[in-house]
């Protein structure tokens, strides 16, 4: 197996708050991880240590390394800009961008440097069939992508992803503000993705993770409490917090 | 787009491993009268030996149904499906248990010449059999006339049992030196009774399945 990203001993602070304590863990390439926990334990910042978020907070320090491909994000002659568009983020709430649907999903090869129009129409098909969403907007490109519901805007935001060619798709609770089918569109999507990219999601929803990763990890107060494959974290936790959290006996 | 593809996937996966595991049972249960039937010894080692095939089958198909409760969240229909299987899994497993013990007697009764040529434990078996295939037809198929059908010829398996019980009877009360054979017979008999029953729970779990409704036991 091969791993995509390995963090070793990640610590990060908050000014004077310890929010990450010490985190190691490997990620396989082509596999779904899912990052559960309550309110507060860690696993949103987790995720933003990913492709860097964090550093646009000024309060943030980080110890410790994240190896993508065996390269530390985290050494200065790394360009975040790069780094990013290898590593994609999809968030909690849809965010399209107040143009149309071709434009949201060109916008990123725009900026990357591509400006012909046959390669641009190439990418917009490409992505959108990738996101599942194809189908329902080939119709209506050019029409603005704020009129879409939310379950496609969110596609559409995975489309815009897809359309910079990532390695890594960090997903922020992206179902959490989606009715029940479009979370399972979503769900089927990353189910579909994994054969490309590598997948860390932060979820609410422990049925969700269960449904979805093949990986889980628990994370309690800045802490990566237990990760396993999802199979035995939902039906032989070796921790008993890990286990009183999803059976939902906590506190 | 497709909802939950994959978990439908997955779904039919496990019938598909409860199919393979009852085509494996029906292997067992053949090899094993006819060993029993022709004295082959080697027939009756491997059917023996086959027999941890098939409790690996039955591990990884409990296996399965567990991983699915866990992560899939099964209600409805979808819930009947993975309990029914963990049932079915079962059945199939003691059938399994069952030939191998008949494989246990045809090693144990191939010193001496057999007090008569079987008969009615060959036609047993065969209808034993038509049962467990019928069954897994009805739980595939979802049919559950075929279903209905199988837990009545359950009756009649269980006359042909009473039959070769008396008959076997006779044998004993008429020459005590039959005993050690006839009685080992008896339980052959009374194994492939059982293996009926087992198909019985089979056709009555695919009635529930279908339905949702518990199939009334006799």
């Amino acid at each position: 197996m091969k791993y995509k990203i390995q963090v070793n001993k990640l610590k990060l602070h908050y000014g004077d708050v310890l929010a990450l304590k010490k985190i190691s863990i490997d990620i396989a390439e082509n596999s779904v991880l899912a990052l559960i926990g309550p309110s507060g334990c860690g696993k949103s910042t987790f995720l933003k240590t990913l492709n860097r978020m964090n550093d646009l907070i000024e309060s943030v320090k980080i110890e410790g390394e994240v190896l993508l491909d065996g390269e530390n994000i985290y050494h200065p002659k790394i360009d975040t800009v790069m780094l990013r568009k290898r590593v994609g983020m999809v968030f909690q709430r849809p965010n399209p961008f107040p143009m149309t649907i071709y434009d949201n999903i060109a916008y990123g090869p725009r900026i990357h440097g591509q400006s012909k129009r046959t390669l641009l129409d190439e990418i917009v098909e490409k992505s959108l069939t990738g996101s599942a969403l194809w189908d329902e907007v080939k119709d209506r490109l050019h029409s603005s992508a704020m009129g879409l519901s939310g379950g496609q805007q969110q596609r559409l935001c995975i489309a815009r992803l897809l359309a910079v060619e990532p390695e890594v798709l960090l997903m922020d609770e992206p179902c959490s503000a989606l009715d029940p089918i479009s979370t399972m569109k979503i769900e089927e999507l990353v189910t579909e993705l994994k054969s490309k990219y590598t997948i860390v999601m932060v979820t609410h929803n422990m049925q969700q993770a269960a449904r979805v990763s093949d990986y889980t990890g628990f994370f309690l107060n800045g802490d990566l409490v237990e990760h396993d494959k999802t199979d035995n974290i939902f039906t032989r936790p070796q921790d008993k917090r890990t286990e009183d959290y999803i059976t939902g006996r906590f506190g | 787009m497709v909802t939950r593809h994959s978990y439908d996937q997955e779904l039919a996966h496990l019938r598909q491993a409860l199919l393979n595991m009852g085509k494996a049972v029906d292997k067992a249960i053949d090899e094993a009268v006819i060993a029993l039937a022709q004295q082959d010894t080697e027939l009756a080692h491997k059917v023996m030996n086959y027999d941890d095939e098939i409790d690996q089958m039955e591990i990884d198909i409990e296996d399965k149904c567990m991983v699915l409760i866990a992560r899939q969240q099964p209600l409805a229909r979808d819930l009947r499906i993975i309990g029914t299987g963990l049932k079915i899994t079962t059945d199939l497993e003691r059938m399994g248990d069952h030939a191998y013990d008949i494989a246990k007697i045809a090693l144990a009764l191939n010193k001496q010449p057999l007090i008569k040529p079987l008969v009615d434990i060959p036609r047993m078996a065969q209808m034993s059999q038509k049962m467990l295939k019928d069954s897994l037809e009805a739980y595939t198929t979802l049919d559950i006339g075929l279903a209905e059908q199988v837990c009545l010829n359950d009756d009649e398996v269980d006359n042909i049992y009473y039959q070769v019980f008396r008959e076997l009877l006779t044998y004993m009360m008429e020459d005590p030196r039959t005993i050690t054979q006839a009685t080992q017979l008896i339980f052959v008999a009374r194994y492939l009774e059982r293996i009926a029953d087992h198909a019985t729970n089979i056709a009555e779990w695919t009635v529930y399945l279908v339905t949702g409704q518990r199939r009334r036991k006799k």
